[in-house]
C-alpha cells in the first residue's frame, strides 16, 4: 500500500466538474453590466511608418464609445525587463502584418468591427526583412533602431571544456545543418480580456493569461496606474502552451478603454488574430558538430543556432540561451561550444512554446546521434544508454543534475514497443525510431531580478474543516489547481474535495511567477507543501496533547490525525482545526519557495538552464510511409517520462500524451509560414492541428525517480515529453525509407522528393535538410564569425570602460 | 468573435417564392441551404448579400428509390453517406459524402449545396483583413490580377466539392429550377473552367434534385487526398465507376476534382472490354495525370497533387477490379 | 438594425428572446440566453468547439441561424445532466482526465453523446470518427476515447440492470 493517501492516486481533477458542466468561466464568458466590446485594428503592412492615423470617422459611428491608439500608451513594455521593445499599440511604426495599431470600444462587437473600417491609416512602406540571412546582413534596414549590428537581437557565445582537444580526440565527427520550422500554440480558446475600472480608481483585469503577476507589473508601467490599484485575475485558460505568457496589446487596450469610459470593456481575439499574437516556436537553423570515439563516447559538441525571432523580443533572450543550455544534461559531453543568434524579422514575434527553445536543438542533436549510432553500427537505444550523464552530477556547463531517469525511460520504451523485435526487421516503408530528451522543472531565475520567492502559497482552514489554498498560479489546463489541492490535501490529511483553490488572482493570492517553464508543480507545489506543513504542525500540537502521543508519532490522512502506532486513536480533522484555532488564532499558513543556490554556474549567461531538477523522457515512434504518394502515417508513439513522482498519474499521463500529440503535429503537419510578410494560413482549416483521425495511438509510461527537490518527489511533466517525439519520428522515417529528415515538417512532398518521385525530378536523395545559411553555398560560419568578433570587441570595450 | 455581417434572412415556403425573391434582388441576394459554405464566406466578407434566401423549406431532403435514385437537394451529406441504397449501389457517392469535412458539417451541409460549392483558393478564402493586406484578388475585385498566376486571364480558384466527381462518375443528372422554369442537365455540364463563373447555372437557378441512373452492374469508389483525416477540402480527388458485363468492363467513367477550376470527367474508354488490367488502368491514370492542372493555391504542392492523382486513379480502379 | 423575437427550445425549456437577425445560434446561446458553456474557437466551422445538438444531431452553432431551427430541440452542455444527475460521459471524462483545459470539452461531450445515443458498444474507429470534428489541443484524444468507452460500459450496465429489474 502506498505511504500516501492522495499522492499517486488516480483521482479526478478538483476543477474538472466545472469544465464538464459548462460552468467554468473563461475570460470571454464574462459579461458585466454596461460592458463595452472592443476590437483591435491591425497593421496591413509588414514594415512601415504610420504617416497618419485618424479615428474621426470611426468615432462618428453611432455604436462607438471610445478609441485608443499607440499615442495613448507610448510606454515600452515586454515580458523581459531588459529587452522591452514593444508598445501596447504600435507607435510611429509597424513591424509585422497583424500588429495592433488602434483599439475601438463599442456598444457591441458588430459596431466595433464596422468601426475598424472607418479608421484612416496611411503608411509609408519600409523595406521589410523576412529571412534570417537578410536580417544578419542588412545593415541598411533596421527593424529596431536599437539593434547594434544589422538586425541582430541577441547573440550568445559560450564555451566549456577543451573543444579543440575534444574534436582532436574524436575518431568520428559529424557536422551538419538542421532546420526546425516555426509552429504556433493554437490553443482552442483565443485570448480574451475584460477590464473594469471603477469610480474608486481601481482596475480589475480578467485575462486568459499564464502570467498574471508579470502582467500586473506591465499594466502598472504602461497605464501609469499604481500596482496597488490593479487587480489581475487569470481566468481558466482554454489552452495556452506558452502562447499566453506575454503581456498583449489587447490587455492594455481593454484596460485603458475601461479607464477612459469607466465601463467594463471586453476584447476577445478572433482566431486569425491569435496567429498574429503568436509568440510561438522560433524557426531555427542549426549547425551541430559532434565528435565521438569509436565506441560512440562523445568527445565534443559544437552548436550554432540562428533563431528567427520575428518583430519583437518576447522571451527571446531566454529562448536564445535555451537553444544551447540544455543540450548537455542528457549525455556526457566533456567539451561544448554554443553560439546562438536571434534576429528580428518583419513577422509576428516568436516566443516560448512548450519545450521553449530546447525543442529545436534537441531535434537536431537526437537526429545526429541516430546517425552516429548508424555510422558506428550501434543500437540507438543501447548507445544512448551507454553515454548517459550520470545522476547527481554537474554538466560541462555547470548545471546540477539530481535524479536522472533517462536510462530507465529508454529501457521502458524498448520493452513497451518490442523494439528489439522491430528495429531493422520492418519492411521498406515501415520504420521505428527513438530519441531522448530532458527539460527543466521551472527556471532557476525569475524574469526580473529580485531576491523574493518564486512562488508563495497561503492556506486557510475554516471552522468546518474546509481548506483554502491561495496561490498566484494560472490554471491553463495543465492541472495546476489540482496539483495544489492534492499537495495540500496530502499534507493536511484531508481529501481534495475539501480543498478550495484560489489561483491566479493578484489580490487574493501570493505571487507565483506564473504557469510557464514547467515550474508550477516544483515551485508552487513546494510553496503549498510548506504552507500546509506549517499548519499541520499546529494541528499536530493540539492533537498530540489530546491523544497524549508525541507529535512525531502522528500522521494525517482521511480527515484524521492519528497515532501511527495505533491508528484507531485519532482526532478528527475538524476537531483538530477547531482546537488549533482556539489556541493559535485564525488558522493561516504561508509558504514560499525559491530554487536552491548552487544549481548553476556563475558565468555570464549561466542564468538560463539551471533548475531544481530535470525531467527526462524517451520516445519511440512507429511510422509507415506510402511509397507512392509520400503520405507519412505515424502509427504509434510511446513515451516514457521521468516525472520524479506522479502526484496524479492520470494527469501526468495526460500531459505526456498531449505532448506527444503536439510533437506529432510539429513533425508532420504544422507550420507557421509566410508569403512575404503575410501569414500563409492563419486559420484552423489551413494551419493543420491533428484531428482524432490523424493522431497516432499514444502510450505514456511513467518512470518515477522521486527527486528530493520536488514536492513528494515530483518533477515537471508538461513540456519535456514533447521534445523526444519529433526526432523519434524523423529517425523512424529514416528506418522506413533510408532518408534523413534534417528539417521539419516532414511532408509528403519532401518524402516524394527524397524518393525521387517528384515530377520531373528523378534523382533520389538520402537527406532532406539545409546545407548552411542561405542557399548553402556561402561559408556558413562567416556571419557567425563576424558576430563573434563584434561581440568580443564589445565585451572588451565594456570591460575597459567599467 | 468573428461575426456575420448584417443581413436579412427569409425562408420561403415554396420554390416559386424563393426564385421570385431571388429575381427581385438579383444583385443583393443569395440562396443558402446548409450554410456551411456561405456563412464562413460572409464572416470573412468574401460575400455580403443583403438578403439570404433559405432553401430549407423550399426544397426536398428526400432520398427516393425508383428508376435509379433521386436525391432531394436538401438531403444532408450525412443522410446520403449513410443511406443504405447509396452505400450498397453508389459507393463513390457514399465515400465522397462521408469524406466531406466533419460529422457536424455533414449533418448541416446538403448535396445541393455541395454541388454548388464555391471554388476555393488560398488567396480568396481569407478574412477581409488578410485580403486587404494582400491587396485583394481577381475573384472579388475584377480590376486586380489573379494572385496565383498574375498573367492568368481567368481566376484559378479550385473546384473543391467531394461529391461532384463521384456524381459525375455515376452519371448524375441535375434538375434545376429558375425564373425560366425547370430543366434537367448532366451534372458534368454544370461547371466551367473559371474560378469566378464556375457554374453554368443561369442567374437565379436552384438545384432541386439530383437523379442517378440505375446502378445495375456498376461499382464505384472515390479517393480523396488531403492533409488530415477530417476538416480538409480535397487537394486531389478521383472518382471511378465501372459497369461489369460478365468478366469484362462494359462502361467506365472517371472524374477528378480539386485539380483545376472545374471537376472534370476523364476519358476512361481504355478500360472498356478489359478486365481492368494494369495496362488499361495505366492508360487511364496517364489521362488523369494529364488532365490534372493543379496550381499553387491549395495546401500541398503541385507535383504532389498531380502525382497522387495518378496514383489514386490506379488505386481506385484496382479496387474495382476486386469487385468485378 | 432592430431585433426580432425568437422562440427557441433549449435544454427542454422554451425561451423567447429578442435577437439580431444576423446573429448565430452560438451568439444567441452565449449572449442572449447566458449559456456560455458553448464555446467558440474559430466561428468558421473549423474547430468544433461550438458543437451543440439539434434534435440529437451534432451541428455547429457558429454556422446555424436560430431562425432555421423552428421547433427543433437544442441541447447544450448545460443540458447534458438529467436534473442533478450528471451524464455518464461527464463522470467518465472527469475520471479519465479527458478534459484538460476543458475548452473543447462541451462540444466534445455532445459529439460523444450523439455517438452513444446510437450505440453503446462503440468501436475505436467509431469513436475516432464521432469526434473527428472536434479539435482538442490538450489530450491527444487518448483519454477521450477511454472516457467514452468507460461511459458506454457504464451505460450498458445501467440499461441491463433496468432490463433485468
Amino acid at each position: 500500500m502506498s505511504e500516501y493517501s492522495i499522492v499517486g492516486r488516480r483521482l479526478p481533477k478538483v476543477n474538472a466538474w466545472a469544465h464538464l458542466t459548462g460552468a467554468a468561466r473563461y475570460a470571454d464568458d464574462i459579461d458585466l453590466p454596461r460592458m463595452l466590446h472592443g476590437r483591435l485594428l491591425r497593421s496591413t503592412r509588414p514594415h512601415a511608418r504610420i504617416e497618419r492615423l485618424d479615428v474621426t470617422r470611426a468615432l462618428a459611428h453611432p455604436g462607438v464609445v471610445a478609441i485608443v491608439t499607440g499615442a495613448d500608451m507610448p510606454e515600452k513594455m515586454g515580458i523581459m525587463p531588459s529587452t522591452q521593445d514593444e508598445t501596447a499599440l504600435a507607435v510611429g511604426k509597424v513591424r509585422y502584418v497583424g500588429e495592433p495599431v488602434a483599439a475601438v470600444a463599442a456598444l457591441d462587437e458588430d459596431a466595433a468591427y464596422e468601426a475598424l473600417a472607418l479608421i484612416d491609416v496611411e503608411y509609408e512602406d519600409l523595406e521589410p526583412i523576412f529571412t534570417i540571412e537578410a536580417a544578419l546582413e542588412r545593415e541598411d534596414v533596421k527593424i529596431h533602431d536599437e539593434a547594434r549590428r544589422a538586425n541582430v537581437f541577441k547573440e550568445v557565445h559560450l564555451s566549456f571544456g577543451d573543444l579543440d582537444a575534444g574534436f582532436a580526440a574524436a575518431d568520428h565527427v559529424r557536422d551538419e545543418w538542421f532546420f526546425f520550422e516555426g509552429t504556433t500554440h493554437a490553443p482552442i480558446e483565443s485570448h480574451a480580456a475584460v477590464a473594469s475600472y471603477g469610480a474608486d480608481g481601481k482596475l480589475t483585469l480578467w485575462s486568459s493569461t499564464q502570467v498574471p503577476h508579470y502582467l500586473h507589473r506591465e499594466l502598472e508601467k504602461v497605464l501609469g496606474l499604481p500596482r496597488s490599484r490593479i487587480r489581475v485575475i487569470a481566468t481558466p485558460n482554454g489552452g495556452a502552451f506558452g502562447g499566453k505568457s506575454d503581456p498583449f496589446g489587447h490587455e492594455f487596450s481593454a484596460a485603458l478603454l475601461s479607464m477612459r469610459t469607466r465601463r467594463p470593456v471586453k476584447i476577445t481575439l478572433d482566431r486569425e488574430e491569435v496567429f498574429y499574437a503568436h509568440r510561438g516556436r522560433h524557426p531555427v537553423k542549426m549547425r551541430v558538430k559532434t565528435g565521438v570515439k569509436r565506441d560512440g563516447e562523445i568527445t565534443a559538441v559544437e552548436l550554432n543556432s540562428y533563431l528567427d525571432g520575428g518583430a519583437y523580443a518576447s522571451y527571446g533572450i531566454a529562448t536564445t540561451y535555451y537553444t544551447g543550455a540544455l543540450l548537455t544534461v542528457t549525455y556526457r559531453i566533456p567539451a561544448y561550444k554554443f553560439d546562438g543568434v536571434r534576429v528580428y524579422t518583419n513577422k509576428p514575434p516568436c516566443g516560448p512554446k512548450r519545450g521553449h527553445g530546447t525543442t529545436q536543438p534537441r531535434y537536431a542533436f537526437e537526429c545526429q546521434l541516430d546517425k552516429i549510432a548508424a555510422d558506428l553500427g550501434l543500437d540507438p537505444i543501447a548507445y544512448r544508454q551507454r553515454i548517459l550523464q550520470p545522476p547527481n552530477s554537474r554538466t560541462v556547463n555547470d548545471l546540477r543534475i539530481t535524479t536522472m531517469g533517462l536510462g530507465e525511460c529508454l529501457g521502458a520504451v524498448r520493452t513497451a514497443t518490442g523494439w528489439d523485435r522491430k528495429r531493422g526487421e520492418l519492411p521498406r516503408g515501415k520504420g521505428i525510431g527513438v530519441a531522448g530528451s530532458a527539460y527543466i522543472s521551472g527556471a532557476g531565475l525569475p524574469i526580473y531580478w529580485n531576491d523574493m520567492p518564486h512562488s508563495g502559497a497561503e492556506i486557510r482552514i475554516d471552522r468546518g474543516g474546509g481548506v483554502t489554498v491561495m496561490c498566484g498560479t494560472s490554471e491553463i489546463g495543465q492541472g495546476s489547481d489540482n496539483v495544489l489541492a492534492a499537495i495540500a490535501a496530502e499534507t493536511l490529511g484531508v481529501y481534495p474535495e475539501d480543498v478550495h483553490v484560489v489561483s491566479g488572482d493578484t489580490s487574493l493570492a501570493p505571487v507565483d511567477l506564473g504557469s510557464y517553464s514547467s515550474r508550477v508543480t516544483m515551485m508552487a507545489g513546494n510553496a503549498t507543501k510548506s504552507a500546509a506543513t506549517a499548519l499541520r504542525e499546529k494541528l499536530f500540537a493540539v492533537a498530540s496533547e489530546k491523544l497524549g502521543v508525541p507529535a512525531e508519532r502522528l500522521a494525517a490522512a482521511y480527515r484524521r490525525i492519528y497515532d501511527l502506532g495505533a491508528p484507531e486513536r485519532y482526532v478528527g480533522f475538524v476537531e483538530a482545526a477547531n482546537l488549533a484555532e482556539a489556541r493559535y488564532g485564525t488558522l493561516v499558513g504561508a509558504g514560499s519557495y525559491k530554487p536552491p543556490a548552487g544549481i548553476g554556474g556563475s558565468y555570464k549567461g549561466a542564468g538560463v538552464g539551471p533548475t531544481p531538477a530535470y525531467s527526462y523522457q524517451a520516445a519511440v515512434a512507429e511510422v509507415s510511409v506510402d511509397l507512392e504518394t509520400g503520405q507519412l502515417t505515424v502509427e504509434r508513439i510511446t513515451t516514457a517520462h521521468d516525472c520524479g513522482r506522479a502526484l496524479n498519474p492520470v494527469n501526468v499521463e495526460g500531459q505526456v500524451e498531449g505532448s506527444a500529440y503536439m510533437g506529432y503535429g510539429e513533425a508532420v503537419l504544422e507550420e507557421q509560414v509566410f508569403r512575404g510578410g503575410l501569414h500563409k494560413k492563419p486559420s484552423l482549416l489551413d494551419y493543420k492541428l491533428p484531428t482524432s483521425l490523424d493522431t497516432p495511438a499514444l502510450q505514456a509510461v511513467l518512470v518515477e525517480t522521486v527527486d528530493s527537490e520536488g514536492p513528494y518527489g515530483a518533477k515537471e511533466a508538461g513540456e519535456g515529453p514533447l521534445n523526444p517525439v519529433i526526432p523519434a519520428i524523423a529517425n523512424a522515417v529514416y528506418d522506413a525509407i533510408g532518408v534523413r529528415f534534417d528539417e521539419t515538417p516532414i511532408t509528403a512532398e519532401k518524402i516524394l522528393d527524397a524518393l525521387g518521385k517528384r515530377d520531373n525530378r528523378a534523382a533520389p536523395k538520402d537527406r532532406i535538410g539545409p546545407d548552411g545559411l542561405g542557399d548553402g553555398r556561402r561559408d556558413p560560419g562567416r556571419a557567425l564569425r563576424r558576430l563573434g568578433a563584434s561581440t568580443e570587441a564589445r565585451e572588451r570595450k565594456r570591460a575597459g570602460t567599467t | 468573435m468573428l461575426r456575420l455581417p448584417r443581413f436579412r434572412y427569409v425562408a420561403p415556403g415554396s420554390l416559386d417564392e424563393a426564385i421570385r425573391l431571388r429575381a427581385e434582388h438579383p444583385d443583393t441576394s443569395m440562396y443558402v441551404a446548409g450554410g456551411t459554405d456561405l456563412y464562413p464566406k460572409m464572416k470573412r466578407r468574401q460575400l455580403q448579400p443583403e438578403l439570404v434566401i433559405g432553401l430549407g423549406r423550399a426544397t426536398s431532403a428526400a432520398i427516393a428509390n425508383g428508376q435509379g435514385l433521386r436525391l432531394g437537394a436538401g438531403a444532408t451529406l450525412t443522410a446520403i453517406s449513410e443511406h443504405p441504397t447509396v452505400r450498397e449501389r453508389y459507393g463513390a457517392l457514399a465515400d465522397a459524402a462521408g469524406l466531406v469535412s466533419t460529422p457536424q458539417l455533414r449533418n448541416m451541409g446538403t448535396i445541393g449545396g455541395n454541388v454548388c460549392l464555391d471554388t476555393r483558393c488560398n488567396w480568396y478564402d481569407q478574412s477581409l483583413f488578410w485580403r486587404t493586406a494582400e491587396g485583394y484578388c481577381m475573384k472579388t475585385h475584377g480590376d486586380v490580377v489573379c494572385r496565383v498566376a498574375p498573367s492568368s486571364p481567368r481566376c484559378l480558384a479550385v473546384a473543391s466539392a467531394d461529391t461532384v466527381p463521384a456524381l459525375i462518375a455515376l452519371g448524375a443528372v441535375v434538375r434545376l429550377a429558375g425564373p425560366g422554369g425547370e430543366r434537367e442537365v448532366s451534372l458534368a455540364d454544370c461547371y466551367r473552367e473559371d474560378g469566378i463563373r464556375y457554374l453554368t447555372l443561369a442567374p437565379g437557378e436552384v438545384v432541386v434534385e439530383i437523379a442517378l441512373p440505375p446502378a445495375d452492374g456498376w461499382h464505384s469508389t472515390y479517393l480523396k487526398l488531403r492533409d488530415r483525416g477530417s476538416f480538409d477540402f480535397p487537394i486531389a480527388g478521383v472518382a471511378a465507376a465501372v459497369r461489369w458485363d460478365g468478366r469484362a468492363v462494359a462502361e467506365a467513367r472517371v472524374a477528378i476534382t480539386a485539380l483545376g477550376s472545374r471537376p472534370l470527367a476523364v476519358d476512361a474508354g481504355a478500360l472498356v472490354g478489359t478486365r481492368l488490367d494494369d495496362d488499361a488502368i495505366a492508360t487511364v491514370a496517364d489521362a488523369v495525370h494529364r488532365a490534372a492542372r493543379p496550381m499553387d493555391n491549395t495546401s500541398g504542392t503541385i507535383s504532389q497533387r498531380k502525382r497522387t492523382a495518378r496514383v489514386f486513379a490506379e488505386r481506385a480502379l484496382r479496387s474495382l477490379r476486386a469487385r468485378g | 438594425m432592430t431585433k426580432e423575437m425568437l422562440t427557441i427550445r433549449v435544454n427542454g425549456e422554451t425561451r423567447t428572446v429578442a435577437v439580431e437577425p444576423h446573429h448565430t445560434l452560438l451568439e444567441v446561446l452565449r449572449e442572449e440566453l447566458g449559456l456560455t458553456g458553448t464555446k467558440h474557437g474559430c466561428e468558421l466551422g473549423e474547430c468544433g468547439a461550438c458543437t451543440v445538438l439539434v434534435d440529437g444531431v451534432p451541428v455547429l452553432s457558429c454556422l446555424t441561424l436560430p431562425a432555421q431551427l423552428g421547433q427543433a430541440e437544442v441541447t447544450t452542455v448545460e443540458g447534458l445532466a438529467t436534473g442533478t444527475e450528471l451524464h455518464p460521459l461527464q463522470t467518465a471524462f472527469a475520471e479519465e482526465g479527458a478534459a484538460q483545459c476543458g475548452y473543447c470539452t462541451p462540444g466534445m461531450l455532445l459529439s460523444a453523446k450523439a455517438l452513444l445515443d446510437e450505440t453503446l458498444v462503440p468501436t475505436h474507429d467509431e469513436m475516432a470518427q464521432a469526434i473527428s470534428g472536434n479539435l482538442c489541443r490538450c489530450t491527444g484524444y487518448t483519454a477521450i476515447y477511454e472516457a467514452i468507452g468507460r461511459a458506454a460500459a457504464r451505460m450498458r450496465k445501467t440499461s441491463e440492470e433496468r432490463r433485468t429489474r
